[in-house]
């Protein structure tokens, strides 16, 4: 009666939750009075296996299949339903991942449960488990509890636990060879790519890294760029840096610009007309990096940093290279 | 091509949210509803493949009569006929909501099943995927674009950090579509018109013969998460600050 964490790998690589998951998984097996397990699915998934030997855990399976070589939902589900069957763990924790969504609520109705989806944290009441999620995007949070029995399922949203708070220790590795059959597969997953080619939409865009005046001349654009790269943020600005054509016009927020609603909003020498506040006021973290300790940027920052950006943002890409 | 599309209706993303007396449940009263903005895209994307493939789309929502709204919607836009489940859907978990839609559109053996990725209200993101598992059908989801080949689908599918997979299944599917893939159609007056004559089938549990389960997860208390809008702020050394930056955005405020 253990909590097992499912952890995600692809082509010999973890996820990066999944260390979160794993941490997690421990942290409730040890509030429970139990213990957590790990579980990875792939084809010669030998070294990360091994890895996960040096955990604190009571077992690591290796699910390796040749059928589990590329991730498909069909593969993947009678897998893991056959596994949770014999294993029998009371809790069993996934990172919210694309790859998660994709399988978790099949896997679940597979075994009869309903997964919670996207927990952003927990306690225990009373012995038992209860999970917080939002709703209407965030802007309700609820308490969720499961009603019926063992195993309960849920998916943990991406920074919710973190991973450097994995224990160490020793775990034997159980290699197990899952029963799936080719025609269990329905689909055919073909070469994953990347395209590089990508129209402006900061609209859709959930990080947004924009540059005003502060910035003094076009030639310094490329320090924000090279900020909005570290990050995977969109670059954008205010007027001022599109009218003199340092940056498209595509990429101007503000009211005679683009307005945006992005998880982060970082506003780099920017002050913060009104004009320029209503194209990002959706947006749900701002953060600030002005020399100006009273620019009304501040007055709708959740985090600033007052001080000179030439010298803040060489400091931020470096400590955002180093967090990954 | 048999396409259905399932819109959910819910309460407009502008709306002043209220918790209900009960704790368990938001105040309905005086909100406003819309369609589910990704299944506004599903539906787009079920009547473009239509448009270039011919068929038939039919549109489904689970709601109560209000959700009738949002069907005559998906009919201005171009859906040929709906069936509406009447029940008020509130707080019911993902399951009980798929074994709804499961029985609704048995009987119609289509070829193609599209769902938005999640709904704004619930957001568990699992209700489609389910759906296709009650229906024995392959799935896939956050997709791109759909391009319909004889007898089967390819889609391309989002995976993280910018990459992508094209898939390839047969038909019947269920694809459940990412947001903002294409330009949504608004509904023409010749549309709206339209719209009146065409054909709604009303369902209940009842008559589809689901009788309530016991549900497996209980949403036991909503409350409006605690927001403190005072900036923090670091000054300083810049090294010192930037780093103090990148924890809180990590740990805290999780964004990045």
């Amino acid at each position: 009666m253990s909590v097992l964490a499912v952890l995600e790998q692809r082509a010999g690589a973890w996820n990066r939750a999944s260390f979160e998951t794993l941490a997690a998984a421990q942290q409730i097996a040890r509030e429970l009075g139990t213990t957590a397990a790990a579980a990875v699915l792939g084809q010669n998934i030998r070294g990360l296996v091994n890895e996960l030997a040096t955990k604190q855990l009571e077992a690591v399976y290796a699910l390796e299949h040749e059928l589990l070589k590329e991730y498909t939902p069909d593969a993947y589900t009678v897998a893991l339903a056959a596994h949770i069957d014999f294993f029998k763990p009371a809790i069993v924790l996934f990172p919210h991942t694309y790859q998660v969504r994709d399988f978790l609520p099949k896997l679940a109705t597979r075994l009869g449960r309903v997964a919670v989806s996207d927990v952003v944290s927990h306690r225990i009441e009373g012995g038992e488990l209860v999970l917080v999620r939002q709703l209407f995007q965030g802007k309700v949070n609820v308490d969720v509890r499961f009603a019926g029995d063992a195993p309960h399922l849920a998916s943990l949203q991406a920074g919710a636990y973190r991973a450097d708070r994995v224990a160490e220790g020793t775990a034997p590795i159980e290699a197990t060879l899952p029963s799936i059959q080719p025609g269990d597969v329905r689909t055919r997953p073909l070469e994953p790519f990347r395209e590089s080619q990508r129209a402006v939409d900061l609209g859709a865009a959930e990080l947004i890294v924009s540059v005003g005046r502060g910035i003094k001349e076009a030639d310094n654009i490329p320090l924000i760029e090279k900020l909005a790269q570290a990050l995977g943020a969109e670059l954008a600005a205010s007027r001022p840096i599109c009218d003199a054509g340092w940056l498209p016009m595509e990429r101007q927020v503000g009211s005679s610009g683009q307005t945006v609603a992005p998880k982060m909003y970082m506003a780099i020498g920017i002050s913060g007309a009104i004009q320029h506040l209503v194209g990002m006021k959706g947006a749900r973290i701002v953060v600030a990096i002005n020399k100006d300790a009273n620019a009304p940027i501040f007055e709708v920052a959740d985090y600033g940093i007052v001080g000179d950006l030439f010298q803040v943002v060489p400091a931020l890409i470096e400590a955002i290279q180093k967090s990954k | 091509m048999k396409i259905i599309v399932a819109i959910k209706q819910v309460p407009a993303r502008d709306s002043q949210l209220r918790i209900a007396g009960s704790g368990q449940w938001i105040e309905e009263a005086d909100l406003a509803y819309e369609i589910n903005e990704p299944d506004a895209y599903a539906l787009e994307a079920g009547l473009q493949l239509k448009e270039k493939h011919g068929g038939e789309v039919i549109a489904l929502s689970a709601g109560p009569e209000r959700a009738g709204q949002s069907i005559r919607e998906a009919l201005a836009k171009g859906a040929d006929r709906a069936i509406h489940v009447e029940e008020d859907m509130g707080a019911l978990d993902p399951l009980a909501q798929a074994r709804l839609l499961a029985a609704a559109v048995k009987s119609e053996s289509p070829d193609l099943i599209l769902t938005g990725l999640q709904s704004d209200d619930l957001g568990y993101g699992q209700t489609g995927v389910i759906l296709a598992e009650l229906l024995g059908l392959p799935h896939a989801t956050i997709i791109m674009e759909v391009e319909a080949i004889e007898g089967a689908v390819r889609v391309k599918r989002e995976l993280e950090d910018g990459w992508f997979q094209h898939i390839e299944m047969p038909l019947p599917a269920l694809l459940a579509v990412q947001s903002g893939i294409s330009k949504l159609r608004y509904a023409t007056l010749m549309g709206i018109k339209k719209a009146k004559s065409k054909e709604v089938r009303r369902v209940t549990a009842a008559s589809l013969g689901i009788a309530p389960a016991a549900p497996s997860i209980v949403l036991q208390r909503l409350y409006l998460p605690e927001r403190t809008k005072r900036t923090q702020l670091f000054e300083g050394d810049p090294k010192q600050a930037a780093a103090q930056l990148v924890e809180k955005l990590k740990f805290e405020a999780r964004v990045i």
